[in-house]
């Protein structure tokens, strides 16, 4: 034989910083377990240049109230735990999630807006529900997010809650309270490296440490911006592995949420025959959108399916196996 | 790899003649490396220095052409590891594979199925690009019938699947000359393989079982032996070592001009998947992580069309996004009294919006303003989708002429714009539309001059 093939291999001089979310009894919390995402010295999967210490995990979300908005497909395949975030939250235990993503709409299914009493039992409860730790998002308005999660925080101190969604326009106030309560923040920005170490950089000036702020880079779906986000992750980690030290956050996906939102996954009827069945094409296409950003760097991926919850979490399996 | 004005020189007679038009030899050595001239300009280059020459500008991945006519597509001539770098060129190839074991009538209707699925995105048709024929029977006779079976359904190319050199000869005759691929020539037999690609003047799958060090080899050998036109098979086929070969395999190319691996690369997402979803899982990684061809072993609408919906993103060239003209477009032939809307011209959103309006059977207008090929809330975000911009279109393109209302709809997510709009379009009425296009046929339903 002419020689061995000599494999090139990067140097990679940074790593992504390790991030737990929830406390149990004895670190001042209530869950059964803590999650850590984040560690790696090397590009997704790549194990023969670096590290991987921890897998990505899997959320799945869970709404305060009924998501009558929510696809058909959806809205069958969980039936009426959807009625009941304990409820809801427990069956997504049950199917094998690592974390809960509470999604606190701001209104009721009957149009009131929620109190942050209504948000604090909404959240106590879920705490009780399930053992696993949560991440908590605000309706996306300024002033309900900082009311509602300023409430929340205090209500949860010590589970080390991770909340959002941070903006450049919005993150002192939910910063704050996370600082006060012990919980972690999740830093948004609109797919682009430097705004997103901006807001990392701010947000660390107000003494948050670093190994509590996850980063969204902002999801687009399948063939809805995908290859956008696909990019700008695979810059951000570029960067993290460079020693970039303000893009080192590990990266949290809102999958289910930008996938299950596309025409694609909703209408059954009025459109063409080659798109095929609802049910199997709205499921593959969270489960494709799912795996083309773990490729490209998610440490978290937020889910709605059941059903994806299995395929993606034997994918973890299968692509962390050495 | 291109070599540098100075690796040139040094390839050069360096007597600086002038002949070639340049004052030396190394400034001639610098219009070559920029790639203004051609080395013919200098008609004293030795034969050892042309063939360096060329071989260093060759591709670092080598194109391949695989069918003919229409069905024709290309794969490899990539250039970059990551997207944002540059771009993606060459789309890989997506392939069903079938068996001469299965009965005729299933290979027809699949062979049919393939055949004619198109699915329509942004304007883009998306189509498979070939099938893939396994001789499982083991059978030269069997092979060559199931090969003239398809060909007799199909102009697609097909890849050509066999360990055995005479039924793929067997096979090729049947194929009638739409250029297949071979699959595959292996340590065992890669001699006879390379003899019927050679005679047939087609490419050549080459197969490892022992990773890249035994793939390197056998492409040597197959290229010394004449045969310029091949496929990579690393032999992973679990989802973290293919990852990692074809990582290797892809940076080996780029970045050490690796010729022995300098090739696309045909996987099998299929082959050890226990389900459906892990064989598109598989497929979606391969999409993005550097196949050349993807044989899958299932067909199935809902699952093709997120797969080539994949493949039609990551092959988006990220410095220009896919975009249409602006202007007035007409749907249902519209009248003085139909509805105008207006919208952006990235042709994603273009596009969800027109489906509406053409799908609703209702006659309207749509302005596509230019927002610089962005969507409504990045246009908006960016300045780019402005009170001013619409304003300025709907002067400038006079759709005020082709109607007797003065009513514009703007999408629903961009609310915020009416007012300022109102005062830079006197006269007219802003409506909200829905922020979502999917309901914009209820919205004109009811929607009243
Ligand atoms: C992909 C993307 C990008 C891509 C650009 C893609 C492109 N060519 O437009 C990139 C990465 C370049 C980008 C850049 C930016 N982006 Co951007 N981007 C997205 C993303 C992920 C998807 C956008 C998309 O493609 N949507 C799909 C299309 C089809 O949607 P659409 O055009 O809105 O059309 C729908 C409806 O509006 C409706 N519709 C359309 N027309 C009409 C007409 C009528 C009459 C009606 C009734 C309905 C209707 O139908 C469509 C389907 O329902 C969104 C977030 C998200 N997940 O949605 C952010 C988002 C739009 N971006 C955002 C921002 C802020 C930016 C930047 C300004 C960031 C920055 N400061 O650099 C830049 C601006 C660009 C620049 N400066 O050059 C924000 C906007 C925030 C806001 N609400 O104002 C968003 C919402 C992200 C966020 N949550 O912060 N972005
Ligand atoms: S013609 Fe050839 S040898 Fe003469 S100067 Fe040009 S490059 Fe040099």
């Amino acid at each position: 034989m002419p020689g061995t093939v000599e494999i090139p291999k990067e140097k990679w001089t940074g790593a992504i910083r390790q991030v737990t979310l929830g406390a149990t009894a004895d670190q001042g919390g209530s869950r059964a377990r803590t999650v850590t995402v984040g560690g790696e010295t090397t590009l997704p999967f790549l194990f023969f240049e670096g590290a991987i210490p921890n897998p990505p995990v899997i959320a799945l979300e869970v709404q305060d109230s009924y998501p009558a908005d929510w696809s058909p497909v959806l809205l069958q395949a969980w039936g009426d735990a959807l009625r009941d975030p304990a409820t809801w939250a427990r069956k997504a235990e049950e199917l094998g999630a690592d974390l809960i993503m509470l999604r606190l709409r701001g209104v009721n299914s009957n149009g009131q807006l929620t109190t942050t009493a209504q948000a604090t039992a909404t959240v106590r409860a879920v705490l009780q529900a399930t053992g696993l730790p949560v991440i908590v998002r605000g309706p996306g308005q300024a002033e309900r997010d900082n009311e509602l999660l300023v409430a929340v925080a205090e209500a949860a101190a010590g589970e080390r809650l991770a909340l959002g969604l941070c903006e450049d326009k919005n993150y002192r106030t939910i910063v704050a309270a996370a600082l006060a309560h012990g919980h972690l923040v999740i830093a948004s920005s609109p797919i682009d490296v430097n705004l997103a170490k901006q807001l990392n950089i701010l947000i660390s000036d107000m003494r948050m440490p670093l190994d509590r702020v996850l980063m969204d880079p902002t999801t687009g779906a399948l063939g809805y911006g995908l290859e956008y986000t696909y990019s700008v992750m695979e810059r951000l980690r570029i960067a993290a592995l460079t020693g970039d030290s303000m893009t080192q956050q590990p990266m949290i996906c809102f999958v289910g949420e930008e996938s299950w939102r596309q025409k694609e996954s909703r209408a059954a009827s009025g459109v063409p025959a080659q798109w095929g069945d609802l049910e199997k094409r709205s499921v593959t296409w969270e489960i494709v959108t799912a795996t083309t950003l773990l490729e490209s760097g998610a440490d978290i991926v937020v889910l709605r399916h059941p059903k994806t919850v299995g395929v993606i979490r034997n994918t973890i399996r299968k692509l962390m196996a050495q | 790899m291109a070599l540098s004005g100075l690796e040139i020189y040094k390839l050069l007679p360096k007597t600086n003649c002038k002949e070639c038009g340049f004052p030396t030899c190394l400034a001639f050595a610098m219009k070559l490396a920029a790639k203004q001239v051609e080395l013919d300009a200098c008609p004293y280059v030795s034969a050892e220095a042309k063939e360096a020459l060329s071989a260093a500008a060759a591709p670092p991945i080598r194109l391949i052409k695989l069918g003919s006519g229409r069905r024709e597509f290309q794969i490899g001539n990539e250039t970059v590891l990551f997207r944002h770098e540059k771009t993606f060129f060459n789309k890989p190839g997506l392939a069903l594979r079938i068996k001469d074991t299965e009965p005729a009538e299933e290979i027809t209707a699949k062979v049919e199925t393939v055949h004619t699925y198109g699915v329509e995105r942004v304007g883009i048709e998306m189509t498979f690009n070939a099938i893939a024929i396994e001789n499982a029977s083991g059978d030269a006779d069997t092979f060559a019938r199931t090969v003239a079976a398809a060909r007799a359904k199909t102009d697609l190319p097909f890849v050509l699947m066999s360990n055995r050199a005479e039924a793929l000869k067997a096979a090729l005759a049947q194929e009638g000359g739409h250029k297949p691929l071979l699959y595959a020539a292996t340590v065992e037999n890669w001699e006879a393989m390379a003899e019927v690609a050679k005679a047939g003047g087609v490419s050549l799958a080459v197969r490892s079982r022992d990773g890249l060090d035994e793939l390197a080899d056998l492409t040597t050998k197959l290229s010394n032996a004449g045969i310029a036109d091949l496929v990579l098979d690393p032999g992973s086929r679990d989802l973290a070592g293919s990852l990692a070969q074809l990582t290797q395999i892809r940076r080996l190319a780029l970045k050490k001009n690796y010729r022995p691996l300098g090739y696309p690369i045909i996987t099998f997402p299929g082959e050890v998947a226990s389900s459906e979803e892990e064989e598109v899982v598989a497929a979606a990684q391969y999409v993005a992580k550097y196949a050349g061809i993807i044989v899958l072993d299932h067909f199935d609408p809902a699952v093709a069309y997120p797969l080539l919906t994949l493949r039609l993103n990551i092959y988006t060239d990220p410095q220009k996004p896919i975009s249409v003209d602006p202007g007035i477009y007409e749907f249902n032939h519209p009248g003085a009294d139909s509805p105008l809307l207006t919208t952006t011209n990235f042709s994603l959103t273009y596009f969800s919006v027109a489906g509406e309006l053409d799908g609703s059977g209702i006659p309207s207008w749509l302005l596509v303003c230019d927002a610089e090929g962005m969507s409504v809330l990045t246009a908006w975000a960016a300045g780019k989708f402005d009170a001013e911009t619409i304003a300025k279109a709907v002067k400038t393109t006079g759709v005020a002429e082709k109607l007797n209302h003065r009513k514009l709809t703007i999408p629903g997510h961009v609310a915020v714009l009416s007012g300022e709009l109102e005062d830079e379009l006197p006269g007219w009425e802003i409506q909200v539309g829905p922020r979502e296009a999917v309901d914009i046929p209820a919205y004109l339903k009811v929607w009243k001059q």
